[in-house]
């Protein structure tokens, strides 16, 4: 099958400190990939390469068969900088769940979906409401319609913030270390949302997370990440169990005695 | 000496004013507010030099007293070739007084706008907002509401800089008071009158600007005390 992702040398530079140092990565349609790694490895700065959030320093992400971050400039078959126009377009087919949930405060949660319904999709209101409520009743969250963001707990903002990139029914759905800021007893409804995802969901999806368990057992594929390149990458059992990298058996290990 | 008789006598003279105090007021505060939002556009554009230079204008706006840009408009525009023409009084008072004001009101969008949460803007990329929604949407109803108080604050210091246009014959109760005092040789009662009138429409004001901070501070919760209850 056709990857709808592809890195394909991708490198990513902070001023001085190189992040990513060529990344190449298929991702399936529909498939989910957990990516893990020491922390500064560069997890996050993949997926907001593909969210238009970073752009890259060098190599091409391509998505649907579409060039990311490069379009042709004439008919010479030359290729220049994408313009938003292009951006645009391509990103209507990714979403984005964030570590600190970006919820609109100024909105109550129903309006946090619908607006971009409406603005993006150009939905009409009704519709756009319909499919709202439908999407925060899937994540559990139907008798706080009217309520704003900073009456939530941090799992119901992130749950909402998953209803919100749900509704607007992208191919990939990108996790940034969702659940990192949430107290621990939180933690566990939103990965039931999350697990509910993967196991009904047809998009692709790709986690940044420490939930090292959980990452495990949702994932069809496991990369991890250590310094600026895909280290290891395999199914979870082959990462966890047959992977010889002595890298990987040590953050492992640091994992378990944490 | 303090007579009511006078004052009773001055005070409709000087009312006569108020209009003209008031109408300035306001036409140079919304001047001043729309013109605060141009300034933040053309100092954001993408061409690096035109931006350096729109803030260098605005830098020098803001540093040189009001007064003498009244009466650079008033005395001096007329004579620049080419772009020059004369205005009324009123006129060039609204737009000197408007002009330096945007310049402050500026620099209160740019605080407000600079309040609003990085992790905003990326929501709105990640959900593919136009810029214009991005702005409308997202960031200025953010960024507004925490800035009516300070606005308000320019709106009172405005008005009281407006008896500026006085020197270039804006006829206010600043005015009205004067030629009261000059017809009479009773300077105490008319200048009273118009202190008083001052304190009566600023004091006031800022009590309402409390009032309206207070309740955009509570705006978010309202509705969902409502669902609380019905919990």
């Amino acid at each position: 099958m056709e990857p709808i992702v592809q890195y394909k040398d991708i490198h990513k530079s902070f001023g001085d400190t190189h992040v990513l140092k060529g990344i190449n990565l298929d991702i399936r349609p529909s498939e989910k990939i957990a990516i893990i790694g020491p922390s500064g490895s560069g997890k996050t700065t993949i997926i907001r390469l593909l969210m238009t959030l970073e752009e890259p320093t060098d190599g091409d992400i391509i998505v649907d068969g579409t060039n990311l971050w490069k379009m042709e400039a004439g008919g010479d078959g030359k290729m220049k900088k994408a313009n938003e126009k292009h951006l645009s377009k391509v990103r209507n087919e990714i979403g984005m769940v964030f570590q600190h949930f970006n919820l609109f405060p100024h909105k109550t949660i129903l309006d946090n979906c619908v607006t971009p319904l409406v603005q993006v999709r150009k939905m009409s209101k009704k519709d756009a409401v319909e499919l709202s409520r439908q999407m925060l009743d899937r994540v559990g969250l139907n008798d706080k319609y009217e309520a704003y963001p900073s009456h939530l707990s941090g799992g119901q903002k992130q749950r909402v913030a998953m209803a919100r990139a749900l509704v607007m029914k992208p191919k990939i759905m990108l996790f940034d270390e969702v659940t990192s800021a949430l107290d621990p007893e939180l933690v566990g409804e939103v990965l039931e949302v999350i697990r509910d995802l993967a196991d009904n969901e047809d998009m692709a999806m790709v986690l940044v997370t420490h939930e090292m368990d959980f990452a495990l057992e949702v994932a069809d594929r496991v990369l991890f990440l250590d310094g600026g390149v895909i280290a290891e990458s395999g199914t979870a059992d082959e990462v966890i169990n047959t992977s010889d990298n002595p890298r990987l058996q040590d953050f492992l290990r640091r994992f378990r005695d944490a | 000496m303090w007579s009511w008789e006078t004052f009773i006598d001055a005070f409709p003279f000087i009312i006569k004013g108020i209009n003209v105090t008031l109408g300035l007021t306001f036409t140079s505060y919304l001047l001043a507010i729309a013109a605060g939002f141009i300034w933040l556009m053309l100092e954001s554009t993408p061409l690096k030099p035109f931006n350096f230079v729109i803030y260098w204008i605005r830098e020098f706006i803001r540093s040189t007293p009001p007064i003498v840009q009244i009466f650079f408009l008033y005395f001096a525009w007329p004579m620049v070739p080419y772009i020059g023409t004369s205005f009324t009084p009123f006129v060039a008072a609204m737009i000197a007084l408007g002009v330096h004001f945007s310049t402050y009101i500026s620099e209160v969008y740019r605080s407000g706008i600079e309040s609003v949460d990085k992790g905003q803007w990326e929501a709105a990329k990640a959900l593919n907002f136009s810029r214009k929604d991005t702005w409308m949407k997202v960031v200025l109803p953010q960024a507004l509401p925490p800035t009516i108080p300070m606005l308000g604050n320019y709106l009172i210091i405005l008005f009281k800089e407006v008896p500026l246009a006085a020197t270039i014959g804006v006829v206010g109760i600043l005015s009205l008071g004067r030629t009261y005092g000059a017809n009479t040789w009773s300077y105490i009662e008319p200048l009273t009158i118009v202190a008083i009138l001052f304190l009566l429409l600023s004091y006031p004001s800022a009590l309402l600007i409390r009032k309206l901070e207070d309740k955009l501070n509570r705006r978010f919760d309202k509705k969902n005390t409502k669902v609380k209850v019905t919990e």
